[in-house]
């Protein structure tokens, strides 16, 4: 089985978007590798012939009527927004300055 | 004569009686509470105001001649990963510390629409994401047989607000056995029903594909009584299903299992399992077969490896939905100064809201999903849940419910497992196979083991959408260890509160 690296931790917690400190990085780094080492047993059986499963139930293409429903209003939307402007989430700046 | 240790259905016959109103069996369990939850921590928010305003529209309902549904006026606890509206909802996290949802859980919906006191949000591992209530933030929960040790996890506080008797209804949520094991721990009987059997609305997914809500109560009836309260069809979720609720109820009254064949799963038993939990089960399998069952072994030899494919499964999709916990449109935010971008911000807030295990989910599912790993991973993880369904089916061609100890140990100390992942990952091998197949389980009591004198739960599988089947079975077996032992187990827990 393939080692996972300190630096490969380190990628997966930025895609995860989690700032995680040195010694977060360490401490897992150290338990992927156990997990991974006793997770990797499902490659044993997962033979070619033997189709995946997604879901317990088979289910395809649920639709319902294609009609407007009561929904939240805007207030109850924003109510637990941790910051609001004219009824709409503020976020921090998304783009750089450049 | 108080409340507090009566069934659900015994008070639901009080209160039709007229012997009692709902406020006053809301008081009661919420003085029950204010005595022994400091000890047992079981909950997270007690709603005094809401739950007694709750009772006294049911009393007067029922005083204006109003013929009201079974559940009535019955209070009951619930698990902090569904939605109530206005009332604190934190899935044990700090990631949604202050929240109040603006909507409430179809789950929730249907509770007040059958008149039932929700008292409270009971603790839980952080988004569900364990086997002990010690990865909650806000401390773990005691278990009342023994506080110095866990009462299962994720909803240990849900099994542990019935066990110290704070509550003779509860609700819990099952990805890998979330409802049973706690029970098991515990003393008390839970339900995962067949998978799209209970609406998933409102419900904080962790991983979409298992999660599943479900009833937990003192006894098998009560259970019933409730799992026909919050089951049925909904359009709000997707894969809710589309057919008329079983008889539970009926089904958990007929104390008859003559003619049923029942197998006991070979692979569930033997090494890693303790000796009083193996006794208790062999006398509860007897007792069975006394009640007229016939008992067939059956052997589902891809179980071993449902443990290892369900720690893929789970971590990738919770590693998907929680993706939606951005600091951007509820919960909590940090180090948004003005200066920093958006994804500073998201990074900071999700480093201090996600403890440990959640953190360590969503980094081994999103490994599992990543290009070049996935087919290794994920993939066969995926192809590991069709060989499982297929032992299912094999095994339900020879039996009409499968049965097995739900837990290897008894309940284990506070602290022990904490720093072993994979151990602690072990306490779920005999309920998650039940998950991955999308079928139904039940936890019930079958005794105490003797070398801790803790209870050992007993594991009760049916095909899906029958879960009828386990109800059948549960209040048999159930009656009859009644009889044998001429009390409830609970009877036997060391009193709470008592200083």
């Amino acid at each position: 089985m393939a080692a996972i690296s300190r630096d490969e931790v380190a990628h997966l917690a930025r895609l995860a978007r989690i700032e995680m400190t040195d010694t977060e990085l360490d401490h897992l780094s150290d338990e992927m590798q156990v997990i991974l080492g006793a997770v990797a047993r499902v490659q044993e059986v997962a033979g070619a012939n033997v189709p995946p499963t997604s879901h317990p139930l088979e289910m395809k293409n649920v639709y319902r009527p294609d009609v407007v429903v009561p929904s939240l209003t805007n207030a109850q939307a924003l109510s637990g927004a941790p910051a609001q402007e004219e009824e709409r989430f503020k976020v921090p700046q998304i783009l750089g300055e450049e | 004569m108080s409340s507090i240790f009566k069934s659900a259905s015994e008070i639901a016959n009080s209160l039709t009686a007229g012997d009692v109103t709902a406020v006053e069996v809301a008081q009661e369990h919420l003085d029950r509470i204010a005595a022994v939850d400091t000890d047992v921590h079981a909950f997270l928010h007690v709603d005094t105001a809401g739950a007694l305003a709750q009772a006294a529209a049911i009393d007067k309902r029922r005083a204006a001649g109003e013929k009201l549904p079974a559940l009535a006026g019955v209070p009951l606890a619930l698990k902090d990963v569904m939605t109530q509206e206005g009332i604190p909802t934190t899935c044990g996290s700090k990631m949604l510390e202050g929240w109040r949802p603006p909507y409430d859980s179809t789950v929730v919906a249907k509770l007040k629409a059958n008149g039932v006191v929700i008292l409270g949000k009971t603790n839980m591992d952080e988004f569900a994401m364990g086997s002990s209530t010690e990865n909650s933030a806000y401390g773990p929960t005691h278990n009342p047989w023994d506080l110095t040790r866990i009462p299962g996890g994720s909803g240990g506080g849900s099994a542990a607000a019935l066990a110290s008797f704070e509550a003779p209804l509860a609700i819990g949520t099952d990805t890998g056995g979330s409802i049973r094991q706690p029970a098991a721990v515990t003393g008390t009987v839970g339900v995962k029903p067949t998978y799209g059997a209970v609406s998933r609305y409102g419900l904080v997914a962790f991983s979409s594909s298992l999660d599943q809500a479900g009833p937990c109560a003192r006894n098998v009836l009560d259970t019933a009584l409730l799992h026909e309260a919050i089951a049925g069809y909904d359009p709000k979720d997707s894969t809710s299903i589309n057919a008329p609720v079983g008889k539970m109820v009926e089904a958990a009254k007929k104390l008859d299992v003559k003619g049923m064949k029942i197998g006991i799963v070979k692979e569930l038993s033997g090494d890693g399992y303790q000796a009083g939990v193996k006794a208790r089960f062999n006398e509860a399998i007897e007792a069975l077969v006394s009640a007229g069952a016939e008992i067939v072994e059956v052997s589902a030899p891809n179980f071993e490896y449902a443990l290892a494919a369900y720690y893929l499964i789970a971590p990738s999709e919770c590693s998907s939905n929680l993706a939606r916990f951005d600091s951007m449109r509820y919960g909590i935010r940090v180090g948004d100064d003005g200066v920093k971008s958006a994804e500073e911000v998201m990074r900071m807030t999700r480093e201090l809201g996600f403890g440990k295990e959640v953190k360590r989910r969503i980094i081994l599912g999103t490994y599992a999903l990543s290009s070049g790993y996935y087919d290794a991973y994920y993939g066969s993880a995926q192809k590991v849940r069709t060989l499982i369904k297929q032992d299912f089916d094999a095994a339900f061609a020879k039996a009409d419910v499968l049965v097995s100890p739900t837990c290897p140990t008894t309940a284990f100390k506070i602290g022990e497992k904490a720093n072993d992942p994979l151990a602690m990952y072990l306490n779920d091998i005999a309920t998650i196979p039940v998950n991955m197949a999308g079928i139904g389980g039940m936890s019930l009591p079958c005794g105490l083991a003797e070398e801790d004198g803790l209870p050992v739960g007993f594991q009760i599988m049916s095909p899906a959408m029958r879960d009828e089947l386990m109800y059948q079975v549960g209040g048999t077996l159930e009656a009859a260890l009644l009889s044998k032992w001429g009390k409830p187990l609970l009877s036997s827990a060391p009193a709470l509160g008592a200083k």
